[in-house]
């Protein structure tokens, strides 16, 4: 038997740890980024035999057309409202919750439970289950509206409200995962800090927050923010199980175009340049994600 | 003390509220599940059922796919995370303990593919997989997810934190590299492990956008897919056994959760590095 | 002689980019010696004992065990035994599996080696009981007994230190490697281990290879010490020859618990020998007491009571520091006192100003 050099045998025993997980991110990961990148400057369809060069013809597709705009504007709205609203929220909570742990801890762990549980939650399946609560006659909201003398609402098919309807839930999905994040950047800040501001007579809730509390969750602000806005750029599950982008694209996103346009039209070269879009924004969200997580590695 | 009383009680006020707010969906959908059909289409508002039918749970475990759903469901997540973990734990080895010159190189791959969200990657892998005839078997599911550059980074992490001496200890009783990865690097792992696959089989199971284009087949349905060919199937009047295949679709991840609370925080929000 | 011969480096240099840690170190260790690199930290020792275990390569040189060329071989096809100063116990095995692995490497088939399924494996029965008294013997030889199913996180230093032996032990290597072994354990222990670490040597009669920055340590059990400074061996030999003829003045300074004296041409300090003119002049404190006839004079700066002897701090009439050792009834002067020194003239040694080499100073 020959006997290899030792460094022939390192080289294959690394070849042998590393190179199954390396070759499956080239193909999964890397070759298709590439092939969507060129797919998206053709007008490839799904099944047909061969494709003709369009140039940008699919981009001007996206930002000239009012489909595309909309479902452009639209994901830019959802994210607008969720973020604000998931961050704030969130951030309400892990400090409500925070200080309660001093005067009834059980009760403090209990709500976080009860906060955290849609996180947990089969979206689709809960989804199906607002669709529920949300049903224009058997739905408890409509039913409560009336009780109260207010006008039942169309919740999922009216135009003017389906997006704000989806960005509530969106909210009530998200505020757990920011409220765990924003506690554990609570409980990270020392309570001598607190004495401090107590001693230097900041010691009303207010005042306490504004010297304390929010200059040190800063940084967990910022990736909270990036975060939230990362997951509410992919918003995909609610849209596809409850208005499927309608009515008349009133609901209509960019991963769920992205999907419509390719799997259900497919259209594959115009799905790719909505993807290289979505990637484009996504991409600016994480890299400043990235950079976040750095910085507070440094604090520490 | 009037003042800090006053003010416990209205963020407290405010909190229950909230919590409400946040339950009300998993109320209605036990509700419904437990409510027979004749509560369920009566204009009144019970938030809770008079009797429990517990009729609506076996007509979703015997009258339509959802147990089959349930299987799939099973089969793609332990799939997934089996083969993530037989490729992520050696990578991640070889990148803190192998002085190999490719290092660098895996490793900016990781960071990279950590850039790219699953949905980029879409119709690719379905032209490869329809290439293939791969398309609508348990394959088509488990396959685009082997690759985790999540996996390989909070695996790297944690077996950069351990002792070298202990690698090299078991290079001197005589383990191959391999071996070290299996038999001395992983079972230390474990706690990373723990929170890899709790995010892991969470989002695979959650998942409904790879299953919505990979698979047509009904019978390969995994949870999520499941229940929306059973939603639009139904004309209307099936909402209690809807209902409660929602809850039971649901209800594993939600029970592990209350059983293993902190474990699920730390797993789902190390996911928060996840690109 | 070479049949003797059981490692040797020969030549062996290690680079980390262009930072040079080993410098053509030759080492040669005998059958059934006790081997100790001594030198300070960042010397290149454990990098040399890491080169002899095969964990890391040599960039240039050999080594050589039972005169075959392994430098091409892992660390596992070579039986040697290491022992770690961190002790890198598998916390996840208990201290009867830490001590079991290294003989299931290599008695097991792979198929043998698995949980559980392994005692289907056909002919691991045998080797499995064969594995289970060689773990019980040497656990006998530690005391180890009580703690065969005990995990090592629940263990103490001490203890883990054992299992760390006896992991060593049970296989029956061809050569024994010991880094820093003692050195987390507290001075009472450590008194004690080095006594067990001698009487292990001789009971298994294979070479032991030990790496130190204790001089003590290394004079009080080895029979060879390999002095390493700045990644090159500067001395190699007997305990006795090292303290007796040291061949540079760093060696000097490092061997032998109480510094010696450094007498520099510039310090002034004549009257010891006629050399001291040329030469720097080494005399160990214990070779320096107070005496009346004494030739060198000095004032009293401090005085150490250590029990069987005195330690003293003398200053010279031209500034230059002397420690000196007298006897434990000796009537110690108030500081500030001038006493006179003697010393033993044959206990002299004179080292190269330039080079800081061992002079031979004619008789």
């Amino acid at each position: 038997m020959i006997r290899l050099s030792r460094n022939v045998r390192d080289g294959l025993t690394d070849f042998w740890l590393a190179g199954p997980a390396t070759l499956a991110m080239i193909v999964f990961i890397f070759v298709p980024v590439l092939v969507v990148a060129v797919l998206s400057f053709t007008d490839y369809q799904f099944g047909a035999r061969d494709f003709v060069w369009i140039g940008l013809g699919n981009y001007s597709k996206l930002f000239g057309s009012a489909l595309g705009q909309k479902a452009i504007t639209n994901t830019l709205l959802y994210v607008a409202l969720v973020i604000p609203a998931s961050v704030g929220l969130g951030l309400f909570v892990a400090i409500g919750l925070h200080r309660m742990l001093d005067w009834a801890p059980r009760l403090s762990h209990l709500l976080r439970t009860v906060y955290f549980l849609p996180v947990a939650a089969t979206l689709v399946a809960m989804s199906v289950a607002w669709q529920m609560v949300l049903h224009p006659s058997l739905g408890v909201v409509n039913q409560f509206l009336t009780l109260l003398g207010g006008e039942p609402k169309s919740w999922l098919s009216d135009r003017g409200l389906v997006l704000y309807t989806l960005a509530v839930i969106g909210v009530w999905q998200t505020v757990g995962y920011n409220m765990i994040l924003f506690l554990a950047g609570l409980t990270s800040i020392p309570p001598e800090l607190y004495d401090a501001a107590d001693v230097d007579g900041a010691g009303g809730g207010w005042s306490r927050f504004w010297t304390v509390t929010w200059p040190l969750l800063g940084p967990t602000t910022l990736f909270v923010l990036v975060v939230t806005a990362t997951n509410a750029f992919r918003v995909f599950e609610t849209v596809a199980t409850l208005t499927k982008g309608g009515p008349a694209f009133a609901s209509d996103t960019l991963v769920y175009a992205l999907y419509r346009e390719g799997f259900v039209y497919f259209k594959a070269g115009y799905s790719s340049a909505i993807t290289m879009v979505f990637f484009a924004f996504l991409l600016v969200l994480t890299i400043a994600q990235f950079r976040i997580v750095e910085r507070r590695v440094h604090y520490k | 003390m009037i003042r800090r009383s006053l003010s416990r009680g209205v963020s407290l006020f405010l909190l229950i509220v909230g919590a409400m707010g946040i339950l009300l969906p998993f109320i209605w959908m036990v509700s419904l599940a437990f409510k027979p059909r004749d509560e369920i289409f009566s204009a009144d508002i019970d938030l809770l059922p008079t009797r429990l039918e517990w009729n609506n749970f076996v007509v979703a475990m015997t009258q339509t796919d959802v147990p089959l759903y349930l299987m799939n469901g099973l089969v793609v997540v332990l799939g997934i995370l089996v083969f993530q973990i037989l490729f992520t734990v050696p990578c991640a080895y070889a990148l803190v303990q192998r002085r190999t010159r490719w290092r660098t190189v895996v490793f900016a791959c990781v960071l990279a593919a950590l850039l790219v969200p699953f949905h980029v990657t879409a119709i690719p892998i379905f032209l490869g997989f329809a290439e293939m005839g791969i398309l609508n078997t348990y394959w088509a599911l488990i396959l685009p997810f082997i690759p985790t550059a999540f996996g390989i980074f909070l695996f790297r992490q944690f077996f950069s934190q351990m002792p070298k001496d202990l690698f090299d200890a078991a290079r001197v009783d005589g383990m191959g590299e391999m071996e070290i990865v299996w038999r001395v690097a992983f079972p230390l792992a474990l706690p990373a492990a723990t929170a890899f696959a709790i995010f892991s089989v969470t989002a695979h199971w959650n998942d409904l956008f790879w299953p919505l284009i990979a698979i047509t087949d009904p019978e390969l349905a995994t949870p999520p897919r499941g229940i929306l060919y059973f939603r639009d199937q139904e004309s209307g009047d099936d909402v209690g056994p809807l209902m409660a295949a929602a809850l039971i679709i649901t209800a594993p991840l939600v029970l592990a959760f209350l059983l293993a609370q902190r474990k699920f925080t730390q797993g789902l929000s190390a996911g928060g590095l996840k690109g | 002689m070479t049949s003797e011969t059981v490692l040797e480096l020969r030549g062996v240099s290690r680079c980390f980019g262009a930072n040079t840690v080993l410098d053509h170190v030759d080492i040669s260790v005998k059958a059934g010696s006790f081997t100790a690199l001594l030198g300070a930290s960042g010397c290149g020792k454990s990098t040399t004992l890491r080169i002899m275990a095969g964990l890391e390569q040599p960039s240039a040189g050999q080594v050589l065990l039972n005169g075959e060329n392994v430098s091409d071989k892992t660390a596992h096809e070579r039986n040697v035994a290491m022992v770690f100063q961190s002790y890198a116990l598998y916390p996840h095995l208990t201290v009867a599996q830490n001590m079991a692995l290294p003989l299931a490497m290599r008695h097991l088939s792979v198929f043998g080696r698995l949980p559980g399924v392994g005692r289907l494996s056909p002919g691991s029965g045998g080797v499995r009981k064969m594995i289970h008294e060689k773990v019980g013997h040497a656990a006998e030889i530690l005391g180890l007994e009580p703690y065969l199913d005990r995990k090592p996180g629940t263990l103490s230093g001490g203890q883990k230190q054992r299992v760390a032996l006896g992991r060593a032990l049970v296989r029956d290597p061809v050569l024994f490697l010991l880094d820093e072994p003692l050195s987390n354990l507290d001075a009472r222990l450590r008194i004690r281990m080095r006594a067990e670490l001698s009487a292990l040597h001789k009971e298994t009669g294979r070479p032991f290879v030990y790496v130190t920055h204790d001089q003590a340590e290394a004079m009080a059990m080895a029979d060879q010490v390999v002095v390493m400074i700045g990644g090159q061996v500067a001395q190699a030999g007997s305990p006795r020859s090292l303290y007796e003829k040291p061949a540079s003045k760093e060696v000097a300074a490092f061997i032998g618990t109480n510094a010696i004296n450094l007498f520099r041409p510039e310090d002034g300090v004549m009257g010891l020998h006629p050399a001291a003119d040329r030469h720097v002049i080494g005399l160990r404190p214990e070779h320096v007491s107070p005496a009346e006839d004494g030739t060198l004079e000095a004032w009293l700066e401090t005085a150490e009571f250590l029990g069987s002897e005195i330690l003293l701090g003398l200053r010279t009439t031209t500034g230059k520091f002397v420690r000196a050792i007298a006897a434990d009834d000796y009537c110690t002067p108030p500081p500030g006192s001038l006493i006179r020194l003697g010393f033993t003239p044959d206990r002299l040694h004179a080292f190269s100003g330039e080079s800081g080499l061992r002079v031979e100073l004619g008789a």
